[in-house]
This record gives C-alpha cells, sequence and structure tokens, in this order.
C-alpha cells in the first residue's frame, strides 16, 4: 500500500487540497473542545531537529484532541542523534514505534528522503529553507475562512527570498489563480527558479519594493519576518532588518475587507496596535493550524 | 558493414595517415564528444585510472562537422546505452558505436535520460543529500534548456554542469 506522506505542496493537486480544506471545516469543532476518539489507540511521533512552537504545539494539540497519543524526540542533545545516528536510521527506529512521523530538519530535502526510509507516513514540518506544506495549508484555509480563495489579490511582505512559508504559499496560490503583489528588498527577492515555476502554473506576478503602494489595491497582505537564521551573512541581514513595518496608521490606506496575515513569531514588521484592529487574523490563523493538522493525520493515517 | 566504418568515415585525414587512434577488435568508440570533454567522458562512465580496459583517449581532433571534436575508445567492453546517454549531458553530439570484430554493430546517438542517479552533486550545500545520509543524488532532467533538479532539495542546476560531476 502507498503511504501517504505529506511532503511538499507541489505533490497534491488542486481538488486534493480542497479535500483537505473541507476535512479540515469539519474538524473545527473539535479543534475548539469537542470530544473526539477518531485516533483512539494511534501514535504519533515528533521529530524537531530545529525549535518550533507553533507547528509542533499544534501538531501535538491536533492529534491529542482526536484521541491519540503523542511521542517526542525531546531535545536533539538528548536523544542518539547526537551520537552521530543518521537521520535515515532515526527515521527507520521510530516508525517501528509511531503510526506517524511528524519531522522539521535544517536540510533541505530531508522530509523527502525520510519519506524513502520510511514505514510510515512522513509529515513535513519544516525541511531548512525548503517546503513546509503543513503551514501552506494553513494559510489557504485562513484565506478561506476569513476571505476568499477565488479572485484572489493577495501581496506577500519580507523576506521572499530565504522564506519557505512564502515558497509554499505562492505555489500553492498559483493553482487558485490568485493576483499576487510581492513586496521586498531587492536582496530578499523571490528567487528566479521559484517564480519561473509559478508562471508555468499560470500565475499572476507582481514586484515591488514599496509596500504602501499595494493596500489600495489587496484582500490579504501577508506579512513575514526577515529570519536572521537564514542569512550566510550578518551584515546582510542588518541591512534589510526592520524594512517593512505595517502600523494602524498605514492601514489608513487598506480595504475594508483586508486580513493581515503572518506565520508568526513576528519580530517589529506588525505594530502591536494593529492587533486591535478589524484587520488582524494573524492569531486566529495560529489556530487554523489545528483543524487543519487534524485532518493531515486523518488523512495520513488513512482514517475515513 | 565495412570495417570500422566509424572511424574511416567520421575521423579526418590526420587520423587515417598517422594512426593516432587505431581500429580496435572489441569495444565501443565513442565519437563526435565536445572537444575538452573526453576526460569528463570517462568520469561520468565511471572509467578512472584503476580501470583495467584498455582505453584510448584522442582530443581536440580535427573534424569536419564539430571543427575539433574528441574521442574515445575503450576495448573489450559494450556498453549500454542507459549507460552512455548520460554522455549527453557534457556532450551533446557524441554517437555510440559498438565494435566487434574490427565492425560496427550498433550505432546511435546519445539522448539525455530523463532521470540521473548518483552521477552529478546537488550543488545546494544545504540539500540533504549532500551529507552522510546513505543517499545517492537524483535529479529530474529537462532536455531544453539542459535543466536538472534535484528530487530531494528542488535546487536547480542549469550552467557549469561538469563541474558537478561526482
Amino acid at each position: 500500500m502507498m503511504l501517504r506522506h505529506i511532503i511538499s505542496m507541489k505533490d497534491f493537486s488542486h481538488d486534493e487540497i480542497d479535500i483537505i480544506l473541507k476535512r479540515a471545516k469539519d474538524f473545527e469543532p473539535i479543534a475548539r473542545g469537542k470530544k473526539s476518539s477518531l485516533l483512539s489507540g494511534k501514535i504519533l511521533a515528533t521529530l524537531f531537529y530545529e525549535p518550533s512552537t507553533r507547528t509542533r504545539l499544534s501538531f501535538e494539540t491536533a492529534m491529542k484532541r482526536l484521541g491519540g497519543e503523542v511521542i517526542d524526540l525531546g531535545s536533539v542533545e538528548k536523544s542518539s542523534v547526537a551520537k552521530g545516528e543518521t537521520l535515515a536510521d532515526t527515521i527507520r527506529v521510530i516508525g517501528n514505534y509511531a503510526d506517524a512521523i511528524v519531522l522539521r530538519h535544517p536540510r533541505e530535502g530531508s522530509a523527502r528522503m525520510a519519506a524513502q526510509f520510511s514505514n510510515v507516513p512522513i509529515l513535513n514540518a519544516g525541511d531548512g529553507a525548503g517546503h513546509h506544506p503543513t503551514q501552506t495549508l494553513l494559510d489557504l484555509y485562513t484565506i478561506m475562512r476569513e476571505s476568499s480563495l477565488s479572485n484572489l489579490r493577495i501581496a506577500l511582505v519580507g523576506d521572499l527570498k530565504y522564506g519557505r512559508t512564502v515558497h509554499s504559499l505562492a505555489y500553492a496560490l498559483s493553482m487558485y489563480h490568485a493576483d499576487m503583489t510581492l513586496i521586498s528588498p531587492k536582496q530578499l527577492q523571490m528567487p528566479d527558479v521559484i517564480k519561473k515555476d509559478l508562471k508555468k502554473q499560470g500565475a499572476s506576478i507582481t514586484e515591488t519594493t514599496n509596500m504602501e503602494d499595494v493596500l489600495g489595491d489587496i484582500d490579504v497582505l501577508y506579512v513575514t519576518r526577515i529570519q536572521k537564521e537564514r542569512f550566510p551573512d550578518p551584515a546582510e541581514y542588518q541591512k534589510v532588518a526592520g524594512i517593512y513595518r505595517v502600523t494602524a496608521e498605514l492601514l489608513e490606506k487598506a480595504l475594508d475587507n483586508l486580513i493581515i496575515m503572518h506565520p508568526l513569531p513576528r519580530l517589529d514588521e506588525i505594530d502591536p496596535a494593529v492587533d486591535r484592529t478589524k484587520y488582524a487574523r494573524y492569531f486566529e490563523q495560529s489556530f487554523y493550524g489545528v483543524p487543519v493538522r487534524m485532518a493531515l493525520l486523518a488523512m495520513a493515517m488513512e482514517v475515513a | 558493414m565495412k570495417r570500422n566504418e566509424t572511424e574511416n568515415k567520421t575521423s579526418d585525414c590526420s587520423l587515417k595517415k598517422g594512426m593516432r587512434v587505431r581500429p580496435i577488435k572489441h569495444g565501443t568508440v565513442i565519437d563526435h564528444i565536445t572537444a575538452g570533454q573526453a576526460l569528463n567522458v570517462l568520469k561520468i562512465l565511471g572509467i578512472s585510472g584503476t580501470t583495467t580496459a584498455v582505453v584510448s583517449v584522442a582530443m581536440n581532433v580535427p573534424s569536419g562537422v564539430l571543427e575539433k571534436k574528441d574521442i574515445v575508445k575503450i576495448e573489450d567492453r559494450e556498453l549500454k546505452e542507459e549507460e552512455v546517454d548520460k554522455v549527453s549531458l557534457i556532450a551533446p553530439d557524441a554517437t555510440i558505436n559498438i565494435i566487434r570484430d574490427f565492425e560496427v554493430i550498433g550505432k546511435h546517438r546519445v539522448e539525455l535520460p530523463e532521470n540521473l542517479e548518483g552521477v552529478m552533486k546537488c550543488d545546494n550545500p544545504n540539500c540533504i543529500s549532500n551529507t552522510v545520509e546513505p543517499v545517492i543524488s537524483k535529479f529530474t532532467v529537462n532536455k531544453k534548456p539542459v535543466e536538472l533538479r534535484c528530487i530531494y532539495c528542488d535546487h536547480v542546476i542549469s550552467e557549469g554542469i561538469a563541474e558537478h560531476l561526482i
């Protein structure tokens, strides 16, 4: 039987995404606390080789609210990884204990490789600067719930070069024929190879360095953190840190129905005063990670 | 078929006169290699200094079609199509001739395969295929323009392909 790994958005068709989003909506009451025993008797292993708060805890919450159990690798320093065990071996061992594995790893392609060695489904929770499909699906779900996925006009702002979430999201949005504006400083523009892929999918893309100019023409403003840890040169980071900042004053130019999203954690790119405006949706977005991951867990463990 | 048709037809006069590379009795002749790529061709085929086969290499041989070309002859070994197709990465015009008893019994032009395994190194230093993990590099191949996409990290190699040979 083919295992259903969740590695990259490229593995999903438009129809499959719609099915997951619909399933997530069905799970929302459970995510809010309604009892369920859907995954009772199942065990999820979480392997995080890099720090995570939201992704790890929302996967754990999703699994537990569906009646399942979670085992955790714990800190990498205290596990056999510190003794030099390869990821391939760790995956083969953990696969004997659990029914599915959630993996975050600093190397690009690690989840794809893990899937080759695993006898249980792998759910990619971020592979370096590569993919983060569960974040993308929860972003799509947030747009579906709080705005609309059809005729969408969206601006992605911040680090579009190293930010893995925006690469996956832009790819998925191209399937929905969204009108995308990419806002970033020149040195953090989306890589050509990704833009080429998007255009192949028929995406409509505009690039700019100025956020203010587009605020009156968009339905969703997706803000990302400029990630210090992804920069090879700290001096390069200093040049662009804090370059975009969404403030309540700036939002006076926004359309009434604009929503602001952010994968979190944020630094100073969204002023806390924005949290009190009608536009802010980033905390709802982090909640939606739970029903979406419930849908993925149910799918991976083949529970109808 | 005529005796060693390939060499007599494709090689130039100086080759015939001086017999820079003599005809072989059995084996494989790779002709029309892009000039300067013969050693990389050997590398792709996994033929190193430790080989026991008789291997002849001619470089920068004057050629009517290509102006200059390289030729590689491997004696007593018949290379399979899938083995030599990898050569097209660096020598798209190469032709493969299988020789038995001085006669060309098979001839084909190299063609890019759809996938490449264990031939190239991904040039993303953070790719999982560049670690101690037990994985072999794998790429999907786009033919026009030639682009290799790492199946692990999605990184694309489109330039300096010879530099990425393992």
